[in-house]
């Protein structure tokens, strides 16, 4: 329990997150409504977490990259690569599916061995190392699809994207392996200790003997796998491997849901659960916007306004001036 | 005295929770070298960033040639004649030599940079200082000595009168050390007022014609150099009186066993120079010396930190390659850094978590110590070192220094180190602590572990060692043992010249 709501942190998105709803519950007619079709549920709320799978996933990976106080640029184009690898290979080989997928996140794995090289060992500063990959690795992904959308038909593929399991979307099934995964990696283990331990004082950290490369290389390991998953339900989400589009943009989704969540930029203490709180967030926003027929073009103003409240609710400087403000107009 | 060209007195500087200036006079004369001296917390530092214009001062006067002046940011104090070069090289490393000697008083001429005039003027700055060199090149491609140049040269452009140097010379080796100093000595002739800031006691002795000496934030005195021999010198920078101490004595350590650790020759280019020490189980090793003396950095080599580049390590007569922390760990070594803040606690962990750590990291990642014996661990500590905690999930940032300093000892008692290192364990925390943690520096030694303990305070380094090592300038300057250890004794070693 106390790990959940780590020290509050959550709260002020929950918060955010829940006046949101209350919003929707109002003014977004049948936003609170379920269906249930084929033995599958249907409603706007079960879009959302369909919808923001990807950006939960990223947010996931990326809480532990920037505990360690650095930061991953190139999600958003390891999802090209993963998908990518995922379309050509299913297209053009044989290969069961499993065989196809775990190919994709291997590949996606090597690159994040490589940022987290750069990072660690070669000490080139997270923002601009993984901004190679960033261009690079879309690249990389436009010469596997020769520059073309790569459309396949395969069941099982389309599956991962669309699928249902116990009735709900099986990307959730997803998000809860991953994140389940990662709770378990890092709480179970000396894992997380020592991420927090890395990010809130390096030199502290290696003067105990803590194997500080190792798990910097490993953070952006694990980050890139999250955007590996990610990238394949994207591309299974459009039955295709889209590589100049997919993931545009989507770093930055997960940066702020990390941030949004509690987790703060100059490394630390973590919270995946506020991560994904955050995502969800960032999710029923843009979901809620739509719904109102908010023109796609201007919906990054309110999202942005939202963030910033959020932001500005996180820190402890604000809270204390907004009760001092509070105070003296009480008193007057 | 007309010469008398800086005058504070009375200068006072409060932080919280820290007097850091108390009263302080100092004088600075028109052709004369002066040598601003003391230890740790002296408050050197805060003197001359008030008299930069850093901080403004709580109390007290500053005049320059007679005028009174305050000034508010380090621009303002350049402008009435004080410059200053900072001990790390304060410069633009990508940009060219001239820049840097001329960065925001560019020469222009129709709104656009005049180039002509930036090398002229660059040349002619440098030319002052005896150097000449194309100041077109990137500053980043010249010697540390030569953008120590830069930087004075930087400093004097301005038309200084006070040019204060704060520790310049120690990054430099000794043919630049002499060069630097003849340019010094130039500037003098020229009547410049220098204040020069220093940890090498040759180094004041070969060029300052005046000492001030500041200890705790006090002003202890001013004197001639010529008049003031290093004895007394290193006395007054300590507190301590230098006359022999009548009938010290104590017993012989029992308690010493075989020896544990052996460093042969081992060395560092740039931190240390070659340095031979044993240290046994069950005793307790000082080393002393002054700031800058290579204390740290002996320790730093042990650990693994700053690996030794030559000699050989032994311990129990095997030889180890100690090249990181990790590594000295597993040989049995513990170092509790003397930067506390930076090098020891992870501030926003809690006290358990910091607590626990050295020994998690040597259980390795997957073996995580249960919860349980992380709170058994966490209580054990805090009742046998008296650590005040409200619980142990309070962040360790917001525990007091003297408990943070426990934190860490427990830290590192927890992995029942063979060989425990302590740099300046009882630094910067009250008294009572203090003495709680020398009283755990004996009580380990009588459990045979071996103690390597570095401490300014002479004090301290006399009463609970059993050997002492006195470093000098980075270089071993001789060992005491058993009745030899007083704090005269040590201030003499500390005090021998090379010369």
């Amino acid at each position: 329990m106390k790990d959940w709501f780590a020290g509050g942190r959550v709260l002020y998105p929950l918060i955010g997150l829940g006046l949101l709803l209350m919003f929707d519950f109002f003014f977004v007619p049948n936003f609170f409504q379920f269906e249930v079709r084929d033995g599958r549920l249907f409603g706007t709320v079960i879009d959302i977490l369909n919808q923001g799978s990807k950006v939960m996933l990223l947010a996931i990976g990326m809480t532990l990259v920037i505990a360690t106080g650095g930061v991953d640029l190139s999600v958003g184009s390891l999802m090209a690569v993963a998908g990518a690898v995922a379309a050509v290979l299913v297209t053009r080989s044989d290969l069961p599916v499993p065989v196809v997928c775990g190919v994709a996140l291997g590949a996606v794995l090597l690159l994040g061995a490589f940022n987290g090289v750069l990072v660690s060992l070669v000490g080139i500063q997270p923002i601009v190392a993984t901004l190679i990959l960033m261009v690079a690795g879309r690249g990389v992904a436009m010469l596997l699809t020769d520059g073309q959308i790569v459309t396949f038909e395969n069941e099982a593929l389309v599956y991962i994207g669309n699928g249902a399991f116990l009735g709900l979307p099986f990307t959730l099934t997803l998000v809860l392996a991953v994140w389940g995964g990662a709770l378990l990696l890092t709480r179970r283990t000396a894992l997380g200790l020592f991420i927090e331990t890395v990010g809130d004082n390096e030199t502290a950290a290696r003067f105990c003997g803590v194997p500080n490369r190792l798990v910097k290389t490993g953070v952006y390991c694990f980050s890139a796998v999250c955007a590996g998953v990610a990238g394949l339900i994207a591309a299974s989400n459009i039955k295709a491997a889209d590589s100049s589009r997919v993931g545009e943009m989507m770093e930055l989704d997960a940066i702020f849901a990390v941030v949004v969540g509690g987790t703060a930029l100059t490394g630390g203490r973590f919270t995946m659960a506020g991560s994904v709180t955050g995502a969800l967030l960032i999710q029923t926003l843009t979901t809620t916007m739509v719904s109102l027929n908010v023109s796609p073009a201007i919906i990054p103003v309110p999202k942005a306004v939202v963030i910033v409240a959020v932001c500005l609710l996180q820190s402890d400087k604000f809270r204390a001036e907004i009760g001092r403000v509070l105070g003296r107009k009480a008193m007057a | 005295m007309s010469d008398e060209l800086l005058q504070i007195r009375g200068l006072a500087k409060s932080f919280p929770g820290v007097k850091a200036l108390d009263g302080v006079d100092f004088t600075a004369r028109a052709g004369e070298i002066h040598a601003l001296m003391g230890e740790n917390g002296a408050g050197k530092s805060t003197l001359i960033k008030v008299l930069t214009g850093v901080y403004r001062r709580d109390a007290g006067s500053m005049s320059l040639d007679g005028r009174e002046i305050d000034p508010a940011f380090p621009r303002e104090a350049e402008a009435a004649g004080i410059s200053t070069v900072y001990q790390e090289v304060n410069l633009v490393g990508p940009l060219s030599v001239a820049e840097n000697i001329l960065l925001g008083r560019l020469p222009r001429r129709f709104g656009v940079i005049n180039w002509r005039e930036t090398r002229r003027r660059a040349e002619a700055a440098l030319a002052r200082l005896g150097l000449r060199l194309d100041v077109r090149r990137q500053l980043d491609s010249c010697s540390v000595a030569i953008q120590q140049m830069v930087a004075i040269a930087r400093a004097l452009d301005v038309d200084a009168r006070v040019l204060v140097l704060d520790e310049p010379t120690s990054s430099l080796d000794e043919q630049e050390v002499a060069a630097l100093f003849s340019v010094m000595r130039k500037l003098r002739d020229e009547g410049l007022a220098i204040v020069f800031v220093t940890h090498f006691l040759d180094q004041v002795y070969a060029v300052c014609d005046r000492i001030t000496v500041l200890r705790n934030g006090a002003l202890v005195g001013e004197y001639r150099s010529d008049e003031l021999p290093r004895l007394q010198l290193i006395g007054k920078m300590l507190g301590r009186d230098p006359t022999p101490e009548a009938g010290d004595w104590r017993d012989s350590n029992a308690s010493a066993g075989e020896i544990l650790l052996s460093a042969e020759q081992i060395g560092r280019r740039g931190h240390m120079n070659p340095v031979t020490l044993d240290i046994r189980k069950g005793e307790v090793v000082g080393l002393a010396g002054l700031l800058g003396s290579g204390r740290t950095e002996t320790a730093r080599m042990l650990f693994g930190i700053d690996p030794a580049e030559n000699g050989e390590i032994r311990i129990e007569g095997r030889p180890v390659r100690l090249t990181s922390p990790a590594r000295a760990m597993r040989a049995g070594i513990a170092f509790c850094s003397e930067d506390r803040k930076a090098e020891g606690i992870a501030p926003n962990l809690s006290v358990r978590e910091n607590l626990i750590l050295a020994m998690q990291s040597g259980r390795g990642v997957l073996r995580k110590l249960p919860l349980s014996d992380q709170l058994e661990l966490a209580e054990r500590f805090t009742a046998a070192l008296g650590i005040k905690t409200p619980s142990p999930e309070t962040p360790i940032r917001n525990l007091s220094g003297g408990n943070q300093q426990k934190v860490l000892l427990a830290r590192w008692l927890a992995v029942q180190p063979r060989l425990i290192i302590l740099d300046e364990p009882t630094r910067g925390i009250d008294v009572g602590a203090k003495a709680e943690i020398e009283k755990l520096v004996r009580s380990l030694r009588d459990k045979g572990m071996a103690v390597l303990f570095i401490s300014s305070e002479l004090e301290e380094v006399v009463r609970d060692c059993d050997r002492v090592v006195v470093l000098r300038d980075r270089r071993k300057a001789g060992e005491l043992s058993g009745a030899e250890i007083s704090e005269h004794r040590v201030m003499q070693l500390v005090a021998q010249s090379d010369a």
